[in-house]
């Protein structure tokens, strides 16, 4: 009886099928187990299709020799005694490099058209509307082909060069001299990162002190002097252990320096202007997300145009700005793939190029650079947030 | 990108296809389809490219053709399918072609790990480079330090990675995925060389700005011989395919063309009695018609005369025939015969 009475007294008890948190937590187990298992058929149908049609699959290639030339390579590669797996390093560094200067070059380009077509200048408001309705509006691939048909186009031939402070200029690409450091650089390497330390110290140091005291520290000009005049003096006394490799006109060809070529710099300044011009939008809208009352608060306090630029207005637009702009670098960075057109040996071009045609593999080396760029772009989004969860707004 | 996409989609065919062509008969597909659907490259004058009016012609289109008169009956019973080097394997392996015939090197990597079998030479080729004049080069082996223009996607880029290497040669290569943006760096002057096989560099010439500036160097890097191929796996189709262009080889040698076949099939040689049908069943033995063979030489003609008319001394290229000649007359052009 008194089991019974008990068992009365509880809200009416349920059958565990009715349970909501039994059913949800069933039906995305469900789900899973699904999911995983269209995966599942689809890559051992794959497998089956393949070996079947007598195609070959694993990742054996990644170290047989790949035995083809790239244009440009940022970690030693041979043709004679490289791998593919080596070749895809090479491939994922180009496509890196151009998707890290193109987005620095963006994003200060973008910023720099944003803020002019809020400007109070007439001309200045139309030619950045000029440029943002004329670049967004072309598709990326032709502005690319115009880029470096023009860069091939307007430079002279290699035996016709623009010289200068011996370096040359030509339609195939430009070539400086490549400083080489002699015994006793090291020292100038110390002081160059004692001065890094040291800007860091004072900058935060003073950040402190005006938060403080409100006493303002001549901040750019003790980092400028530690950065660049401490090693510079070193560099001076430590009686200048450097010397210059000039590029030296061959047979055909310059030897020697540093080498900048069209097709790399076709690609960065078309994926770059072209992405410039949807940051600038996005700027834009940031500004213009800011209350009117904010500049005008800070105007009546007595503050200039430009403190209240970068003070009042920018720290609340980058809320809104964050968010697209993070799509944007993605954007750029998928872009850069385009560079096959012209080409730049980025990965696509290298990886799913030359090695996908001398392998046959296609499954595995799509699915690696696929996952390559997935990966990229998940943790480009992750910085990006973790930025964003920064510079939101902190209720007090 | 779109060629990502599109080796994505035959990625994604291959893996959700069940079991995938290789069961079905691709001779019964083709004529129940009643339209042959080839590989071809779409660019390449003399060898497969469509004219203003959508006409194809080429050494290669000739092969579609053959197959299809054999097959069908028709030469002009084929949808000729564009393919860059990149994409010409998957669209073969996928299903979307039929036949490739589309300058394809045979190499022993494409014929065991693509899945594709070579079935007969049908020209053969070499990698050779072309230079301007100004630069007064003579001889490949002059080209220690220079850049070269290089298309992806083919066997050419190995080629001459090996070249340069074997002989202690700088090499400064700057590949590129489109044949057209190949040609336009080089004529631009962002390359002192531009490979490919012989036969290209005399068609990719006259597309040149000032074709008489360049010349194309003597030596030969290796050893191109170019062949149709068709899926593995399907025995009976690989067999016709091959014996098609057996059959217009036979036929330059028995010396019938496509002016003379009528006559020729009141001749009382065997060999030519058995090629034109009359006598025999070497067509059913294919599993195709008796008269598979006159259908050929009717429509598109013996192989002289389509090498002839696309790359020959009848085309603007005029390239000699060289090793293509029949091997009487000091070439390597073999066929078995047909019995």
């Amino acid at each position: 009886m008194t089991v019974e009475s008990s068992v009365a007294q509880q809200p009416a008890r349920v059958a565990f099928y009715n349970d909501p948190r039994v059913r949800s937590a069933t039906y995305q187990v469900l789900l899973c187990v699904i999911v995983g298992l269209l995966v599942y058929s689809a890559v051992s149908n794959a497998v089956d299709n393949l070996h079947r049609a007598h195609i070959a699959s694993g990742f054996g290639f990644w170290n047989q020799t790949a035995g083809f030339d790239i244009s440009q390579t940022l970690i030693a590669y041979s043709a004679a005694t490289s791998t593919y797996g080596e070749a895809f390093w090479v491939g994922l560094l180009n496509t890196l490099l151009v998707a890290v200067i193109g987005i620095a070059i963006a994003t200060i380009l973008g910023f720099a058209i944003g803020i002019a077509r809020l400007s109070s200048n007439w001309l200045l408001v139309k030619a950045a509307t000029v440029y943002v309705e004329t670049i967004r509006n072309i598709p990326l691939l032709l502005q690319l082909l115009f880029w470096y048909n023009a860069v091939l186009k307007a430079l002279p031939d290699i035996r016709d060069s623009h010289r200068f402070f011996g370096s040359y200029l030509n339609n195939r690409g430009l070539f400086v001299p490549e400083p080489i450091p002699d015994p006793g650089f090291g020292f100038v390497e110390v002081a160059l990162v004692v001065g890094i330390v040291g800007a860091l110290a004072f900058y935060f140091w003073a950040h402190k002190r005006q938060m403080e005291t409100g006493q303002q520290a001549p901040v750019v000009r003790v980092v400028l002097g530690l950065v660049i005049g401490l090693p510079l003096v070193v560099y001076v006394a430590a009686g200048m252990p450097m010397h210059l490799d000039h590029p030296q006109l061959g047979r055909f060809n310059l030897n020697g320096g540093l080498a900048l070529q069209p097709e790399f710099v076709a690609l960065l300044v078309g994926i770059s202007i072209y992405t410039a011009a949807f940051i600038s939008e996005v700027v834009r809208a940031g500004i213009l997300a800011v209350s009117r009352g904010q500049t005008e608060a800070a105007y009546s306090l007595g503050m200039q145009p430009r403190p209240t630029l970068r003070l009042i207005v920018i720290p609340q637009a980058m809320r809104v700005i964050i968010p697209p702009l993070t799509s944007q670098y993605l954007n750029l960075t998928k872009n850069s793939s385009l560079a096959v057109a012209i080409g730049y040996p980025d990965l696509v071009q290298v990886f799913t190029g030359t090695v996908l045609n001398q392998t046959g593999q296609a499954v595995e080396v799509v699915a690696i650079t696929m996952l390559v760029y997935l990966s990229i772009s998940l943790i480009t989004s992750l910085a990006m947030n973790i930025y964003n969860s920064r510079v939101a707004l902190v209720e007090r | 990108m779109k060629r990502v996409i599109s080796t994505l989609v035959v990625a994604a065919a291959v893996a959700l296809t069940a079991s995938a062509a290789s069961a079905e008969s691709t001779l019964n597909t083709v004529k129940q389809r009643g339209i042959l659907n080839c590989g071809a490259n779409g660019q390449l004058a003399g060898f497969g490219l469509p004219d203003a009016q959508g006409h194809w012609t080429g050494l290669d289109v000739d092969v579609c053709r053959a197959v299809a008169a054999a097959v069908l009956g028709d030469a002009n019973k084929v949808k000729f399918v564009p393919l860059t080097a990149k994409d010409r394997f998957t669209a073969l392996q996928s299903g979307d072609v039929d036949l490739l015939a589309r300058n394809t090197t045979w190499t022993l990597s494409r014929d065991t790990s693509l899945g594709i079998n070579f079935t007969n030479v049908n020209y053969y080729d070499g990698q050779g480079f072309m230079v301007r004049k100004s630069l007064k080069v003579n001889s490949a082996l002059e080209l220690n330090g220079a850049s070269v223009c290089v298309q992806q996607g083919t066997t050419t880029e190995l080629n001459l990675a090996d070249y340069f290497r074997a002989n202690k040669m700088q090499l400064k290569s700057v590949t590129f995925a489109d044949a057209d943006q190949t040609i336009k760096a080089y004529d631009a002057g962002r390359c002192d060389a531009f490979t490919t096989d012989a036969s290209g560099l005399y068609s990719e010439r006259l597309r040149l700005a000032k074709p008489d500036d360049h010349i194309v160097l003597p030596e030969i890097i290796s050893k191109e011989p170019l062949s149709p191929s068709v899926r593995h796996g399907d025995d009976e189709w690989f067999d016709i395919v091959k014996w098609v262009g057996f059959a217009m080889v036979d036929a330059e040698d028995l010396g019938i063309t496509s002016k003379n076949i009528d006559e020729m099939m009141k001749s009382n040689n065997p060999e030519v009695r058995r090629f034109v049908g009359v006598e025999g069943n070497f067509g059913e033995q294919l599993h195709l018609t008796k008269d598979w063979a006159y259908k050929i030489v009717k429509q598109v003609g013996n192989y002289g005369e389509s090498f002839d008319r696309n790359v020959g001394e009848g085309s603007p290229l005029k390239i000699a025939r060289g090793l293509n000649r029949l091997w009487t007359k000091g070439g390597i052009m073999y066929a078995p015969p047909i019995h």
